[in-house]
């Protein structure tokens, strides 16, 4: 593990455990409200923040660690979203034949 | 006069559970050689049933139902049991730590772990074709295999589901091993390029397998409690099934293709005694066919009722996922020009390779285009297609890379003379046996069907063909033979007979248990027969 | 080979017995576990996301119908486990920090609370699976789903057919996600035990932090769970 001898990693901790509650109850405010075809894109975005959050600051993915952690981590999101893109370019378009 | 034997990974230790219980990786690439070359046999035997039943038109020899649990038995076998871990887990575990300069894998116990998964795995199939076995296919697609199979799919779903473990296991341990391992001044730019091969497949292995292994977990939910995710009375999609079978079932043949190419790149480079051409080239096509390979599934699907415009994309992205292969194939012709060609065993396999799998791949070709694959889909074309790559590449790169490194491995030296003969036999004999199937296919002979008195005219290629499967068993056969004879009787091996590169060739034959006395320092490009040649 | 849990404080430059044979060095054997972690939770992405690939094509296609169902489960209980694994995802990273600067207790308290969070987690899931048993939302034979109201059309019925692809989703996805969190609270009972006989130091603590690594990997997953499955609609 690389060195801490910088201040006290704490009080980011505890921000960001504030800020992922604060997300919490936003997505479900959100749910609540009608915003049309946005219901879904709030819904997603809001989650991923909380995730970014999580990866970033208690995985320790900013700052602590190398180039590599970064790139398995947008590898496996990229390979996700290839598997749910490709499938979808098949069930988007079925409709049109 | 005869010399005390030294202290090698071989003879370090002796007895059942030194064995068992290694973490030696030389130890468990061996106990892996043994278990896929006994699932090799199974999987043959049932080859062997299936070409015997295709000698004549009807349907003679075992029933409709047998039959289809024949092919679905060798698929399986053949494809997760034997071509999925063979070059990575025998050849991989025992070249790559020492390939750059470690003395083991990054988590030696991982790797037996990864073993024992295949074995449990292996058994629960075993198991499950001795007790009745599966007959949707290798593909087990639903809703068959979901609704209306009475076979034992759950059984043979969950070995597969082990096996695919282990394969993720053991990508893990080389992805890591070969970040993090080598030793000082191996940069990636000096790395063989077998090893960025096996670096390829491993994200191949650790990407798409747990795709299936969901897959899996689907099939035998739905089997089990009839959730209807595939069945349309239900309100589900069949195709999901294939959409999701398939992600991980295309990347998958390039997990097979991928170590066999790593291989034939090596060979070829000793063999001709030059550098290989265009080295990052290779190296980033090992990538690139490893992410292209992500993208291109549905070609599986052409038929099967997909969208028509999701199909052109899939059609484009397979031409596409050519290219890369293509690259290698140039690269290595390159190498060979004005090379000094030596026609040792491995150098024969390569060749073979070279042309087989060139064949095999432009045959691809023909099925990305949309009007040839409708027209082809399900008949013996794709089956010749499929077995030139996996049997004429894969299956000729990994005996290639058995004979290249016996001596390594073994600290004996085979019988040239009778590898060569043997070779040839398997060449002859795979032509002999796949290319009568390109024209049974392209004439209209359907897959997976035990009868074809409907089209009589058919048996004299069918004929051909098993007459060719024959040869090829003997072609097998010959070296299995002569590998264990030279155990015994084999002359022994210098550290390097071969006079090659690469590190591995630094540690004596067979090597010690660590590989290396001192951690080596590497100041040489990778490849280096100038130098080999000019000091020998 | 030499046991790797056997620790002490020890001089770097001699043998640190938690070195593993095949390193040259310790830096080298974190970063080969810490790099391991991370490709394993790479795969776990794509294990998951087969049923996020098969949720999404479903939902899309029966929007409504997954809607009414979706709208049967208790966001209460729902939120209220989002926040007890935002909370023990906060105990986790003050468990490595604890094992970071040698404070023994405060990490054997953090993963005793880890673990007590996790099993109030399972505990409030094993509730919300008895409510879709009591209201027959099990897909299987005794499956109802009749005449309830699409969201937004109340004069308009969900497809019971939909509404049990709905809950079959729900079941697989939950229940792989539960399967995870009673490893890990295996993989933290280890840990605790470990942390109470000491074997954890500033200079060696590669398990706590690689154990933390999957329980937020766990916690990610529910991130997305949560509002997928239990806010498609929840207009008044």
């Amino acid at each position: 593990m690389s060195d801490h001898s910088k201040s006290s990693p704490l009080p980011t901790y505890f921000a960001v455990f504030i800020a992922l509650l604060i997300g919490t109850g936003l997505t479900v405010y959100a749910a609540s409200l009608d915003l049309g075809p946005f219901n879904a894109p709030v819904a997603l975005t809001i989650a991923s923040i909380k995730a970014t959050l999580v990866a970033l600051f208690f995985m320790h993915v900013k700052g602590a660690s190398e180039k590599l952690t970064k790139l398995v981590v947008i590898g496996a999101l990229f390979f996700l979203l290839l598997l749910l893109g490709l499938t979808m370019t098949d069930y988007a378009t079925r409709a049109w034949s | 006069m005869p010399q005390p034997e030294r202290e090698n990974y071989l003879n370090k230790e002796y007895g059942v559970w030194s064995w068992l219980l290694t973490t030696d990786h030389k130890r468990i690439a061996l106990l892996y050689l043994i278990s896929i070359t006994f699932f090799f046999f199974i999987g043959g035997f049932f080859a062997l049933l299936i070409r015997l039943e295709l000698l004549t038109p009807a349907g003679d020899l075992v029933q409709a139902d047998t039959y289809n649990k024949l092919f679905t038995m060798h698929g399986m076998v053949m494809v997760f049991f034997f071509l999925i871990p063979s070059i990575p887990a025998v050849l991989g575990n025992f070249l790559v730590p020492m390939m750059i300069g470690a003395k083991d894998l990054a988590f030696p116990r991982i790797n037996l772990l990864s073993w024992y998964l295949y074995i449990i795995g292996g058994v629960m199939m075993l198991h499950c074709m001795l007790t009745g076995g599966v007959d949707t296919g290798w593909t087990f697609y639903a809703p068959f295999s979901t609704n209306f199979t009475n076979t034992k799919i759950v059984e043979a779903g969950l070995a597969i589901f082990i096996a695919g473990f282990s394969s993720i296991l053991t990508g893990l341990n080389f992805v890591v091993t070969i970040h993090r391992m080598r030793a000082p001044g191996m940069t990636w730019s000096r790395l063989p390029l077998f090893i960025w091969a096996h670096y390829a497949t491993s994200i191949i292995q650790l990407l798409g397998t747990p795709v299936i292994a969901v897959t899996i977990v689907l099939v035998a939910c739905e089997r089990a409690l009839h959730l209807g995710i595939f069945d349309p009375r239900l309100g589900g999609d069949p195709l999901l099934f294939q959409h999701l079978f398939w992600f991980y079932s295309h990347p998958a043949v390039y997990i097979m293709i991928l170590p066999a190419m790593g291989v034939v790149t090596e060979i070829i480079a000793c063999f001709s005694r030059k550098r290989i051409f265009g080295y990052s080239f290779v190296a980033f096509s090992s990538i690139a066919i490893a992410v292209f390979g992500f993208l291109v599934w549905a070609h599986h699907m052409f038929v099967a009722g997909m969208s028509v415009y999701a199909a052109l994309v899939f059609s484009l992205l397979s031409y596409a996922v050519a290219v890369p292969s293509a690259i290698k194939v140039f690269n290595w012709t390159a190498t060979l020009y004005k090379g000094s060609i030596h026609y040792d065993a491995p150098m024969l396999y390569a060749f073979g390779f070279l042309g087989l799998f060139t064949i095999g791949g432009l045959t691809g070709l023909f099925l990305a285009a949309l009007g040839i694959n409708v027209h082809v889909t399900d008949t013996y074309f794709i089956v010749a297609h499929f077995h030139y790559i996996m049997v004429g590449g894969a299956v000729m790169g990994y005996l290639g890379g058995m004979h290249f490194w016996w001596p390594k491995i073994s600290g004996k030296l085979y019988p040239e003379g009778w590898a060569r003969l043997a070779a040839l036999i398997v060449f002859i004999g795979f032509n002999l046996t796949f290319f009568p199937q390109f024209i049974l296919g392209y004439m209209g002979m359907p897959r997976r069907y035990y009868d074809y008195s409907h089209m009589p005219e058919f048996q004299v290629l069918n004929v051909l063909s098993t007459a060719g499967a024959t040869v090829l068993g003997v072609g097998y056969l010959l070296p299995m033979i002569y590998f264990l004879w030279s155990m015994r009787y084999g002359k022994p091996a210098p550290d390097n007979p071969w006079n090659a590169a690469g590190l591995e060739w630094k540690t004596s034959s067979p090597p010690t248990t660590f590989n290396f006395e001192v951690e080596p320092l590497v100041t040489w490009e990778a490849y280096n027969y100038e130098d080999l040649d000019a000091s020998h | 080979m030499p046991d790797s849990t056997v620790v002490g404080l020890h001089n770097e430059e001699q043998h640190n017995p938690a070195l593993l044979h095949h390193f040259a060095e310790p830096q080298q054997q974190r970063d080969a576990a810490s790099l391991g972690m991370w490709v394993f939770l790479a795969t776990e992405v794509m294990f998951f996301g087969g049923l996020f690939c098969a949720y999404l094509i479903y939902r899309l296609k029966y929007f409504g119908d997954f809607g009414a169902a979706s709208k049967t489960l208790d966001v209460r209980l729902g939120a209220t486990n989002t926040a007890v694994l935002i909370c023990s995802s906060l105990t986790v990273v003050l468990a490595v920090w604890a094992a970071q600067t040698a404070r023994r207790t405060l990490l054997i308290v953090s993963i005793g609370l880890t673990m007590v969070l996790g099993l109030v987690f399972l505990g409030i899931k094993g509730v919300e699976y008895n409510d879709k048993f009591v209201e027959h939302h099990v897909p299987g034979a005794s499956f109802s789903f009749e005449k309830v109201p699409i969201p937004g059309h109340p004069n308009q019925y969900a497809d019971p057919h939909h509404a049990q692809l709905f809950f079959s989703l729900y079941f697989v996805m939950t229940g792989l996600h539960a399967l995870h969190m009673i490893i890990g609270l295996g993989i933290f009972l280890w840990l605790l035990i470990m942390a109470w006989k000491g074997r954890f130091t500033p200079e060696w603590h590669t398990p706590v932090e690689i154990g933390g690594l999957y329980w937020h990997f766990v916690d990610i997953i529910w991130i997305y769970l949560f509002p997928l499955l239990y806010l498609i609609d929840r207009h008044p």
